[in-house]
């Protein structure tokens, strides 16, 4: 497996040149960070190039970096504490975990979106068909919007649903809840009566704590 | 000429063989489906979401919940994730556990796909008889955990306890009495493993059952033979794994292509379909569950040769043994930090996929260093199977719909996470 990274490292490395972010090997699983703009290129090319033949991609998903670091919870939503580092520039990405069955090798692609306040990425669901379902979902738990989809509604929410649950300023417990009222004979939503609480607090240590590797 | 005209059928949520919350828009020329719009999210509980606002040691139990027939492989997933950020070593002893056990819960899962698919095609009897085997590793499950599904029994590091020397007994009652009830317990009075050993020498002839119900019979084979057709190049592209992609005729297992826990020490085969229909898969999951049988096998053997601990002697990871921490004031503090702040995991982020029953289900964790993870993300095979619906049931009958629901093996708690 490790001749195998290195030889995607520079199979990578030589094919996308001045399309790469950045090219990290980690625990030995590589990332490839590229621009928006570049994505679609960089991702068919992945897909077709005899080098790479990811043929596959296992998963798609929506993250958002907005709390990165941070400690504070407000509401039922971590907030980005002060002293963290601001660790990424844009605040939602949506990340590829792709698989190649002929080389067998795993990689994963991270594609940040511009706009914090409206996130656009391309579609790749020309690219592999699987990414229709998985761009909807990240659609409706992130609102991150993907151009050229075919077909873009919400997946996993209710019906009717407002926001995106999995950002990170949305809270816990939600903003509605539902319950049957005997006087108007229907299911009706309220804003919920939860109390916000966190049992077990968020705490980042510093590197090494307690002698943990 | 008569008036041709189309429908719009909704079928489910609450449709029995929807095999759970499955809402499905299904627009019919006569009794061809021309669109398949599967509507899912009933189950949806945000897992992931609430897995960000939880301890990594709470969140493990919420694996269990999602492909609730196969809970350990969706534990094994998990803590295999953990275990890459922390660099952890797993003991040996603990790897064959693990893996004994994720064969035992491929066997649950395929005993109660078999049933369920057979049940919705229209053979009410395989079902019952897939569920009396399927109630022994229940019974072994509970051995173990204390639990019959949920088991919660991998842990970050190991697994919760060393293998049982004892199993649940049946107790005489108003329907058993006591010399049918030593009768029930003949095969029970020694450990775990020679249960398991008892099982694993019967179960090859119970499958050679199913068998004789279905493999060769008439109405099994036309409801199944050319029945949601999938070609190799469509299965990868669609994102099919596990035995989706292999009655497909593509040869890819996790578990022979990127080995983990100590699947490269065993000895096992993979079947292949050729045709990539209901019926191919169907032989596929008959076989796999015969391969299961000759791992479960071969961990017995080593199992029983080799003592050990099963779990890492690291109290940041895994609480200390119960006696020293009634007796030493650290053990005492590991145990209540362990409790209570959980662990700390390096900020980073990894990937890790075993080979579940229905697929490659991979967890993706994103962590900042704090003692819950930044994003965990639960790549779910059913997820990209029941998305291929739509493709699968084209140009199909309404009956076989059911058929097609029920060769994707889809469970909701997975797909809707």
């Amino acid at each position: 497996m490790a001749a195998n990274l290195t030889l995607l490292t520079t199979n990578l490395t030589t094919i996308f040149a001045n399309q790469i972010v950045s090219l990290d090997n980690m625990l030995g699983e590589l990332t490839l960070v590229v621009r928006d703009i570049d994505m679609l290129e960089v991702l068919t090319r992945l897909r077709d190039d005899p080098d790479l033949r990811f043929e596959q991609m296992i998963d798609l998903c929506g993250v958002d970096y907005c709390t990165y670091g941070g400690e504070i919870c407000e509401g039922g939503a971590y907030l980005k504490s002060d002293i963290a580092p601001d660790a990424y520039s844009s605040r939602f990405a949506v990340v590829y975990h792709l698989l190649s069955l002929t080389h067998n090798i795993r990689l994963r692609v991270r594609v940040f979106a511009e706009d914090d306040d409206l996130p656009i990425l391309s579609s790749v669901v020309n690219i592999w068909s699987c990414a229709n379902w998985y761009e909807r979902e990240a659609f409706d738990l992130y609102g991150i919007v993907f151009t050229d989809h075919p077909d873009l509604r919400r997946l996993l929410t209710d019906y009717g649903f407002v926001g995106n649950p999995f950002r990170k300023d949305f809270p816990l417990s939600g903003h509605v809840e539902m319950r049957y009222d005997s006087e108007q004979q229907r299911v009706i939503y309220q804003p919920v009566s939860i109390e916000p609480r966190e049992l077990v607090p968020r705490i980042i240590r510093e590197e090494h704590y307690g002698g943990l590797k | 000429m008569a008036e041709i005209k189309n429908y719009t059928m909704n079928f489910g949520p609450q449709h029995p063989s929807a095999h759970g919350v499955l809402r499905l828009v299904l627009e019919l020329d006569g009794e061809v489906i021309e669109r398949a719009d599967p509507h899912i999210g009933l189950l949806h509980r945000a897992t992931e979401k609430l897995a960000e606002h939880k301890t990594y040691l709470q969140s493990l139990p919420y694996m269990d919940r999602l492909d609730y027939v196969s809970m350990m492989c969706n534990e094994h997933a998990y803590v295999m994730a953990i275990e890459k950020l922390l660099a952890l070593e797993v003991p040996v002893r603990a790897q064959y556990i693990r893996v004994m056990f994720d064969e035992i819960t491929r066997i649950m899962n395929h005993l109660l796909w078999l049933g369920a698919h057979a049940l919705d095609i229209g053979a009410m009897t395989v079902f019952l008889y897939a569920f009396r085997e399927r109630e022994d590793l229940m019974d072994v499950y509970e051995a173990v955990s204390g639990a019959r599904l949920h088991a919660a029994y991998y842990r970050p590091g190991g697994v919760y306890r060393d293998l049982p020397d004892s199993m649940p007994l049946y107790q005489a009652s108003k329907i058993h009495n006591a010399k049918a009830v030593k009768k029930m317990n003949e095969n029970r009075e020694g450990s775990l493993l020679d249960f398991m050993e008892d099982f694993t020498n019967r179960f090859p002839i119970c499958v050679d059952e199913y068998e004789t119900l279905l493999t060769d019979n008439r109405i099994w084979k036309q409801r199944t033979v050319g029945i949601g057709v999938v070609t190799p190049e469509r299965a990868l592209a669609l994102g099919f794994s596990g035995p989706m992609l292999r009655g497909s005729g593509i040869v890819w297992d996790l578990r022979k292509k990127q080995p983990y826990e100590v699947y490269n020490r065993l000895d096992f085969d993979i079947p292949v379909g050729v045709e990539g229909d209901c019926y191919d898969r169907y032989l596929v999951r008959v076989e796999e569950m015969r391969q299961s049988n000759r791992i479960i096998k071969q961990c017995i053997s080593w199992l029983r040769q080799n003592p050990g601990p099963v779990i890492v002697n690291n109290f940041k990871v895994a609480p200390p043994k119960r006696e020293s921490m009634k007796q030493n004031m650290e053990e005492l503090i590991h145990h209540f930090k362990l409790f209570t702040e959980g662990m700390h995991i390096p900020s980073g982020e990894a990937y890790a996929a075993v080979e579940h029953p229905k697929g490659e289900f991979g967890i993706y964790i994103i962590s900042d260093g704090a003692n819950k993870p930044y994003r965990l993300k639960i790549r779910a095979p059913g997820f990209a199977h029941i998305a291929a619906l739509d493709e699968m049931a084209r140009g199909h009958m309404i009956a076989d719909v059911v058929a097609i629901i029920g060769t994707q093996d889809i469970v909701f708690g997975e797909v809707d996470r």
